[in-house]
């Protein structure tokens, strides 16, 4: 403590640290928000890799290019790096990056905690992927890792279960670290109903992390003891029962999507209103709305299983529980919508994204109300309906959002704008062959065509051909995004400290330069 | 605010919020005999209990009767031929039944077995209680040795009465690696 009150007047004045030490040492929120948004990146890319061979697979009926195993492998791999390897660490990143500079705080309350997290997360996803090139290949039994299947898997099992127990570390660690941050590092007069909705969101998103990821933990746990320690949690034969895992599972497994989607809801409440010239319509009400729907999604997770074989009564909570919910985001979209109501609204791409993410994800969330109906449920279930559904909710409840709010920060990080022309062309043809690729599959999931299986029959042929059109120009038009990005940080025209016109009206950061010194607020802002 | 003293406050939330992450972890393994006995107090889940239930006179109603229907079937590759003697019958709540199963070890080794069984519909698993089943502890097969197991149940006459047929499914289990392996 000595030493850092002595040097305390250079600590404002020296920049990084040289070198490539800086960034694993590195314990400051925007280096740490860089690295996760990088790895984010790559993983983005190495997700979208995985879902090339799956549709590449599913180009026509018959086996063409890996045998089932893979195939499988694929889409297990797919859903567990896409959702805990990109979207996941993607907020994590702007959570790094924005939160301190939209509360008026030097950092993260706890900056060692911070680095440790990251670094955390990228040996687990490491140990994950290890297991695509040992004997017995990677898992392939769902990313649910449901069992019994899932303990035939052989070797990768350890791997896949410490991976697990890695990533919730690391997302545990960043979650602390984001609740005290906003708890006890805003500025004075920062009064947690004058935060920003992105902070809001991530409170209750952070909070949700330390409740269901620990359950998560405890279920796999259970998976290893099972495989290798003679426990009969989920083995009939021991007295266990397989379907115990379900219900642990979807009591971490449906939060964590609201996990993905509340920090969403935070960037679109930010963007939003910039673009069209007005505060946000019913701010507090979007606090409630978020809160209450965390909440909800808590107590809803069976309406994964209608098919175990659950009593009517069962069967008629969770599905009452589950339409519930669109009573809170029944609100969020009415309060987006009339933000933009009688606003003067501009469409550069931050905005494109958040708009085209206000309508499919509201699309998203009536095939979720179609899928709610228990009744209806047993003939969706396990169809592709329910793939296209969760890629309405999650590629655009997910990622749309992470790309508007990377357009919309991104001159603010490097202090250059990007080039707005490529920025919209990847916009429109991301929209584009996003639906060219799912929306065809509510059509093969209505007509019956099941979810994990690399063949599938005659007349779904032309439909996947379509799907997986869309799929390679979608997986495509990520790397004009690459290249937007890394044009954006090479160079360009300078971005003014507003970037947005009067954004700052709308946050702390668009007072500060871009980019943004090192060290910001050192001394905390007024807030009026 | 002074450095020391955010340090403190920022110390006390960590504990907290520590404290939550492994109440839940806790809480993960807690819900395992939740689970049971929820399941237990409300027969959802068709999870049997192994324990004889005891004997015990009811009211009978001649008038009443319900199909019972017996469904057996062996888990993987177990290596058991395993049958119920019928298919079906027609019983009187109340009143008490026995019904032999049959089950032969097609292996040319020994194993040992254990029967898991489940009720349709799952609401009325508490009602049919059994005196003496098979199930209830691990059975012993020599190579080629074929047994025959008998249940003695009793139907509750509290089942209600919309429920006209119930099924009583037996899967067998090979145990014989867990058996070794726990020894």
């Amino acid at each position: 403590m000595t030493a850092a009150a002595t040097t305390h007047d250079e600590y404002h004045d020296h920049g990084p640290a040289k070198g490539f030490m800086r960034w694993i040492v590195t314990t400051n929120h925007k280096d740490i928000g860089t690295l996760y948004l990088v790895f984010a990146l790559v993983m983005f890319f190495v997700g979208g890799i995985m879902a090339m061979v799956i549709r590449m697979e599913l180009f026509e009926p018959g086996m063409q290019f890996v045998d089932p195993q893979f195939f499988n492998s694929m889409t297990t791999m797919h859903a567990l790096v896409m959702v805990f390897g990109a979207v996941m660490p993607a907020f994590a990143g702007l959570a790094n990056w924005m939160i301190p500079m939209m509360i008026g705080a030097p950092d993260m309350a706890l900056p060692r905690l911070n680095n440790m997290s990251f670094w955390v997360l990228v040996f687990a996803v490491l140990l994950l992927a290890s297991t695509l090139f040992m004997e017995g290949g990677a898992p392939a039994a769902g990313w649910t890792l449901y069992p019994p299947l899932v303990l035939q898997g052989g070797n990768n099992l350890p791997f896949a279960v410490f991976s697990v127990h890695l990533l919730g570390v690391s997302s545990i660690l960043a979650s602390i670290n984001i609740i005290v941050t906003i708890l006890n590092m805003r500025a004075p007069g920062m009064t947690m109903m004058k935060m920003p909705l992105f902070c809001w969101t991530w409170l209750i998103t952070a909070f949700l992390l330390i409740a269901v990821l620990p359950v998560f933990a405890a279920a796999v746990t259970m998976l290893l003891t099972d495989a290798h320690f003679g426990t009969s949690f989920f083995d009939a034969a021991g007295g266990g029962d397989p379907v115990l895992y379900q219900h642990l599972f979807w009591f971490f497994g449906h939060p964590e999507v609201y996990i993905i989607v509340l920090p969403a809801f935070g960037v679109v409440s930010t963007v939003i209103p910039t673009f069209s010239r007005k505060p946000l319509f019913g701010y507090s009400s979007m606090v409630y709305a978020t809160a209450s729907i965390a909440f909800l999604s808590m107590i809803v997770w069976a309406h994964h299983q209608f098919t175990v074989g659950m009593p009517l009564a069962g069967e008629l909570y969770f599905m009452y529980a589950t339409m519930l919910i669109a009573v809170p985001t029944g609100v969020k979209v009415l309060n987006w919508t009339a933000t933009m109501w009688k606003g003067s609204l501009t469409f550069e791409t931050p905005m494109l994204f958040a708009v085209a993410f206000v309508v499919l994800f509201t699309f998203g969330g009536f095939t979720g109300v179609m899928l709610s109906l228990a009744p209806a449920d047993f003939q969706y279930h396990d169809s592709y309906f329910v793939v296209a559904h969760f890629h309405y909710t999650l590629v655009v409840g997910g990622t749309f959002p992470v790309f508007a709010a990377v357009y919309y920060w991104l001159p603010k990080w490097t202090g250059h704008m990007y080039n707005e022309k490529l920025g919209q062309l990847h916009f429109w043809l991301t929209l584009f062959s996003f639906n060219l690729t799912f929306l065809v599959q509510h059509f093969l999931g209505l007509a019956g065509m099941p979810r994990r299986i690399p063949d599938y029959a005659i007349q779904f042929a032309d439909f996947n051909m379509i799907s997986s059109i869309g799929a390679f120009i979608l997986g495509a038009s990520q790397l004009l995004f690459l290249y937007i990005v890394v044009q954006t940080i090479r160079g360009g025209e300078k971005a003014t400290d507003e970037v947005w016109e009067d954004a700052a009206k709308h946050g702390l950061e668009w007072t500060l330069p871009s980019p943004p010194p090192y060290h910001t607020f050192a001394t905390a802002p007024e807030i009026k | 605010m002074t450095e020391s003293n955010q340090q403190k406050k920022n110390t006390g939330l960590v504990v907290k919020l520590a404290l939550i992450v492994i109440g839940m972890f806790g809480f993960g393994f807690a819900l395992v005999p939740l689970y049971d006995v929820f399941c237990d107090i409300t027969g959802v889940n068709a999870k049997v209990g192994v324990e004889a239930a005891t004997a015990q006179d009811y009211a009978i109603d001649p008038n009443r009767e319900i199909t019972l229907e017996f469904v057996t079937s062996v888990n993987g590759n177990t290596p058991l031929r395993f049958a119920a003697e019928i298919a079906k019958m027609k019983v009187i709540p109340g009143k008490s039944y026995r019904v032999n199963f049959s089950a032969e070890n097609l292996a040319d080794h020994g194993m040992i077995g254990q029967a898991i069984p489940s009720i349709t519909p799952g609401l009325a698993t508490k009602y049919l209680k059994k005196t003496e089943c098979f199930c209830f502890s691990q059975q012993e097969f020599k190579a080629g040795e074929k047994k025959i197991m008998p249940v003695q149940f009793v139907i509750d006459p509290e089942l209600s009465e919309k429920y006209k047929s119930v099924t009583l499914s037996y899967t067998f289990f090979d145990v014989t690696a867990d058996k070794y392996r726990n020894n």
